[in-house]
This record gives structure tokens, C-alpha cells and sequence, in this order.
């Protein structure tokens, strides 16, 4: 079964003999290549380590929620909840995704080619040594990193409205500097200094890797000219309880 | 033994969420339903089986000039009264079942009836109403005073077929796919705060003005007593009525565009108007103090459709998924983007909409 790769269509099939399908398929191959996805909720759920799919067309919400180390990548745009709580692996979108991709994501990376929806990367957070990435290429909506507790975004497009809103944990690496008056209350805007860079640089980097065929030409992944919105404390919600 | 009363609108609360989509083509060719539904029938698992529907524009260009009232009757008591009420107030060009055909999944309907009526010339002078507002009130009385009946749409050349069942059985019931409209929307519902019943079920229209909407209206109290001032009867109780007699209110009586009556319903924040121009802001303040009930909060996405196009809009802090995207003439809009690839593969310009701003589509000219 070592490198084994099969094909499964999908076509407008329900999501759960969809995902009988593909899970059959996971078991007979590593890599298994979904072609026609039309919606199918779930695709990849929970998958482990070692396994891989392709995905070809517009799969579902929630694709890959509680990933578990797997890889899936998406030939195509992505809808609403990419990696839902996912713990680890990677996700890669060649195309753009919808509203809360990454939702309460707690390991793994995603990389999205082009923009995303609003309130992508709500709720992550971060443990020991998970710490989850969230790289979008192009403009991303409003809510960007809400309540976020943990983890990494970088946005090489524009936010939308009420960036970070909540936040308490985790940075955002951003391309495009925001007025002052945009920065949400307990927040801090300010220059990337080395470590940052290097950070940013892994990230882009695989970026690159992933879509710079895709775009024509890599994007400038040396971290030069980022800003970093953090929360301007430890706690900053640590008034709001009891000592 | 004691028959266990049907439950209605206030009677149970149920948790979820529903799908809607709309396809319209700008240039007024028709086209067919076979597109609307299976644009709906993808988001089959948004919806619970219990509310199904489509409104379709251009549909009786024969009778372009007429009323429309497509009518649901639980019994034959119930039409001879509501045709007898007809009678009395409008003059009938034609009148016929809507044709239907048995399907699968799809229980108990209604007696449904269509008629293409004109008001009555002396009783509306009489009236000292407009036409428009002339037929808007008979709808009320039918729906308030005849029980058992139910005027599921009352525009002209439009028309909304609807009932319990899931969307792509309520289409099949309805054979949609034999009418041809401009503008098609759809909805699959799961019922947050009320049953399924066929009058519940969307679209809900009122004269040309029909309402498709995934949500649910936190502010609906608020919106219901404004409206009702104006002599509204929210008879459904339903956050998709009171939207519809909104846009009714704002666009057809005050005067006011279909995107500024939106943009009331979805008004700037107060901080945004703080940071506007004086002249901006007082424009923005003036609106939000006049129609400060207007106002409407929750999460919601909408699809209304009329004679003149169609609007779509996301609640301000948009909590609900709602997709646009072109090809040519054609406009698709659907709560998820597979919903329209399946229609139209090649689809351009994809994009989610922003919240509280409205996406207007004009109709250039009917074909």
C-alpha cells in the first residue's frame, strides 16, 4: 500500500456514502484522488498521519475537521470551516476559502492561494509545542483571528473590518499595516524583528512551495516590511476575574 | 377521540439552519427550473423536510398585467368562501388548479388554485386606495378571516410554489420545469422557531415581492410592532414575513430604492458614523433615529426578488454563508459555492457577500 494512489468520483453523491467512499479508499491506498467533489460535507475528517487527499472540485464544509496529521490539498476554492479543530497536518487550498477556516484549530497548518472569508482562524489556539498556522494569500474578510488564543496567521492581503477582535493569544503577521484607530482595544501594532522573520520566512516559503506555479512567480518570503498585531499583555483579560 | 390540533407558527421551537440560492438572467431571457433545482437540491442536508419553495419571475407573460393569486385551500368550505371574497372585489380573467403531480416525500397537500384577477374598478375607487395597496389588503383579509386559506403569492407575473416537503420534491410536485421565469429563487428550510406547514413554507411573498432567508431575526419584535403600525398583520410570525412587509413598507410606500431599504434594515454602525464626514454622518444619524425599528439584527442571509431584479443581503456581522458569482447575463447566488459550480461550472467572479451590504441585480429589460 506504500505510495499506492487511487481515484474515487464523487459527483453529487450524498456526503455520507461520499465519505464511505473515500474512507474505503484511505484504507486500499495512501493517496487517494477525489474527483467532482460537489459539497460533500467532511472530507477528511480525522485523518491520520501518512495519508493523503486530492481533491478536485468544490468539497464541502468542514472539510477536514479534526484532521489528525493527513494531508489535503484542494484544486479549487474551498467553503466554510477548513480544518474545523484540526490537530495537526496540512491543508492546502489552490483557490480561495470560505468564512471560519481553521475554526478553534489547535495543530497543523493551513496554507489558502488566494483570499478567505470572514472570521478565518476564530478560536485557535495553541499547547506546548502545537503551535497551528494559518497563511492566506490574498485579502481575507472581516473577523480575521477572532478570540484568538494561540497560534500563527499571515496575511498577505488586506483585512477586512474588526481584525482581531477578542484576541488574547497568538500573533498576525500582517503585509498591509492597518491605521491605528483599526487596532482593537488591548492589541499592539508594531515592526517584525528577527525572530518574527524567520518565522514568517518558514511559512512563506512553503507558501511558495505550494503556489508560486500556481501565481507565476514566488511572493517576497523574507518577512521584510510585516507588522505584528499581538495582544498587549499576558492577560489581558485578567481584570475581568477574580484574583 | 379527540384529533390532535396541527401545530402553527408559535406553537414549538426548532434549532438549525436552511439553504437558499437564486439564478437570475440580467438580459430577461427565461429559462427554465431545472437549474433552481438542482442548484437547491445540492444543500439537500440545510434543510429537514419540513419547507420547500421557488419563486419565479416572468412566468405568465399572457397575463402580465393581472394579478396572480396562487392560493392554498385545506378544504372545498374554504375555496368556495375565498373564491365568493374574489368575486366580490377583483374580476377574474382565469382561474385553475395549479398543476401538480404526485411525488414522493410529498404528503398531504393542499388544494392549490391560481387566479389571474384585475381589482374590481368600482369597488377600488370606492376604496380610495392604489391598486397595489387595494389587492395587499383582500390578501390580509383572506389570509386573516377565511380559515383554511392561504394566499401563497399575489404579484404580477410571478408566482411562488411552495410547500412541506424538501426542495427538490416540492419542484418535482410543482413541475417546475415546465415554467419559465427570469429570475428563479429557492429555499430549503429547517425551521428554527416554527413547524413546517405549506403557508410557512418559503418563499414568502407579498404583491411582487418574494423573500427567501437562512437565519433568524433577533429583533423581530421590534420590526413586527413597527410594521404592524402601518397596518401590517404578521399573521406567520415569522422573521421572513416581517422582512418582506419591510422592504414593502420602505420600497413601495415611502419611496425609497430597494438598496437604501436595505441599507436601513442593515444601518451603519455608530461607531463607523463616527468616523464619517459631518454631512455623511448626519444622512447616517437622520436614518438611524427615523427608522430605528427597521432595524434588523440576527443572523440572517436574504434573497428578495422582484420585478425589477433582485437584492441580496447578509446581516452587518454577516453569520450566515452566502455566495455570488457570474457568467455573461446570468447571476447565481447560493448559501454554498457548490451550489452554483453544479449549475454552471465555468462560473466567474465567485465571491461571498459582505456583511450588511446589499447586492443588487437589475433586470436590463424583459425579454
Amino acid at each position: 500500500m506504500m505510495g499506492k494512489r487511487v481515484s474515487v468520483t464523487l459527483g453529487t453523491e450524498h456526503f455520507t456514502e461520499a465519505n464511505e467512499t473515500v474512507r474505503d479508499a484511505l484504507l486500499r491506498a495512501d493517496t487517494v484522488v477525489v474527483r467532482e467533489a460537489f459539497a460533500q460535507r467532511y472530507l477528511g475528517c480525522a485523518m491520520p498521519t501518512g495519508k493523503t487527499l486530492e481533491i478536485h472540485g468544490v468539497p464541502g464544509n468542514d472539510l477536514a475537521c479534526y484532521l489528525d496529521g493527513g494531508r489535503i490539498e484542494v484544486f479549487g476554492n474551498a467553503q466554510d470551516q477548513v480544518g474545523n479543530t484540526m490537530d495537526g497536518g496540512c491543508i492546502v487550498v489552490h483557490g480561495r476559502c470560505g468564512d471560519a477556516a481553521g475554526y478553534g484549530m489547535r495543530g497543523g497548518q493551513i496554507f489558502v492561494r488566494d483570499g478567505c472569508g470572514w472570521r478565518v482562524g476564530i478560536h485557535m489556539k495553541q499547547f506546548e509545542d502545537k503551535r497551528p498556522a494559518i497563511v492566506i494569500g490574498g485579502d481575507a474578510g472581516s473577523f480575521l483571528g477572532e478570540y484568538l488564543a494561540g497560534g500563527v496567521i499571515v496575511l498577505l492581503g488586506k483585512p477586512g473590518r474588526h481584525l482581531a477582535t477578542g484576541m488574547h493569544g497568538g500573533v498576525i503577521y500582517l503585509k498591509h499595516r492597518i491605521a491605528d484607530d483599526e487596532v482593537s482595544e488591548g492589541l499592539v501594532q508594531e515592526p517584525v524583528d528577527e525572530a518574527d522573520r524567520a518565522l514568517i520566512r518558514s511559512l512563506l516559503e512553503r507558501y511558495n512551495g505550494f503556489f508560486a506555479a500556481d501565481l507565476g512567480a514566488p511572493v517576497d518570503a523574507t518577512g521584510e516590511g510585516f507588522f505584528r498585531l499581538r495582544p498587549a499583555t499576558a492577560r489581558p483579560y485578567a481584570s475581568m476575574y477574580a484574583n | 377521540m379527540r384529533q390532535k390540533a396541527a401545530l402553527r407558527e408559535g406553537d414549538v421551537r426548532i434549532p438549525s439552519g436552511c439553504a437558499i440560492a437564486g439564478i437570475m438572467d440580467r438580459s430577461g431571457a427565461r429559462h427554465d427550473g431545472s437549474d433552481i433545482l438542482k442548484s437547491i437540491a445540492l444543500m439537500h442536508d440545510r434543510s429537514n423536510g419540513l419547507g420547500g419553495g421557488f419563486a419565479a419571475y416572468g412566468i405568465y407573460p399572457e397575463f402580465a398585467e393581472l394579478y396572480a393569486f396562487h392560493i392554498m385551500y385545506e378544504g372545498k368550505d374554504a375555496r368556495d368562501r375565498t373564491e365568493a371574497y374574489l368575486d366580490e372585489h377583483f374580476a377574474s380573467e382565469k382561474q385553475e388548479r395549479i398543476p401538480v403531480e404526485p411525488t414522493r416525500g410529498i404528503q398531504d397537500p393542499p388544494d392549490i388554485w391560481r387566479y389571474f384577477l384585475a381589482p374590481h374598478p368600482v369597488r377600488l375607487a370606492m376604496s380610495g386606495l392604489d391598486e397595489a395597496e387595494y389587492t395587499m389588503q383582500h390578501v390580509f383579509r383572506i389570509n386573516a378571516d377565511i380559515p383554511g386559506a392561504f394566499v401563497a403569492s399575489s404579484g404580477k407575473n410571478m408566482g411562488a410554489f411552495k410547500g412541506v416537503g424538501y426542495p427538490e420534491d416540492i419542484g418535482a410536485f410543482y413541475r417546475i420545469e415546465d415554467y419559465r421565469a427570469w429570475l428563479w429563487t429557492a429555499h430549503g428550510r429547517f425551521p428554527t422557531n416554527t413547524p413546517g406547514w405549506w403557508g410557512g413554507a418559503h418563499p414568502f411573498t407579498l404583491l411582487n415581492w418574494s423573500i427567501v432567508h437562512n437565519g433568524e431575526i433577533s429583533s423581530y419584535d421590534a420590526n413586527r410592532r413597527y410594521v404592524e403600525q402601518f397596518g401590517y398583520e404578521c399573521a406567520l410570525k415569522t422573521d421572513t414575513e416581517v422582512i418582506t412587509y419591510l422592504f414593502d413598507l420602505l420600497a413601495r410606500r415611502h419611496g425609497l430604492s430597494q438598496r437604501m431599504a436595505a441599507h436601513i434594515m442593515c444601518a451603519s454602525a455608530w461607531d463607523e458614523i463616527d468616523k464619517m464626514d459631518p454631512d455623511e454622518a448626519a444622512f447616517e444619524t437622520a436614518l438611524r433615529c427615523v427608522y430605528a425599528s427597521a432595524l434588523v439584527n440576527g443572523p440572517m442571509s436574504v434573497i428578495l426578488g422582484s420585478d425589477e431584479g433582485l437584492l441580496a443581503l447578509n446581516d452587518r456581522l454577516k453569520l450566515r454563508a452566502l455566495m455570488a458569482g457570474e457568467k455573461g447575463s446570468m447571476v447565481y447566488l447560493a448559501s454554498e459555492q457548490a451550489a452554483i459550480e453544479v449549475v454552471c461550472p465555468d462560473v466567474e467572479n465567485v465571491r461571498s457577500l459582505e456583511g450588511g451590504e446589499p447586492f443588487v441585480v437589475r433586470l436590463e429589460k424583459e425579454a
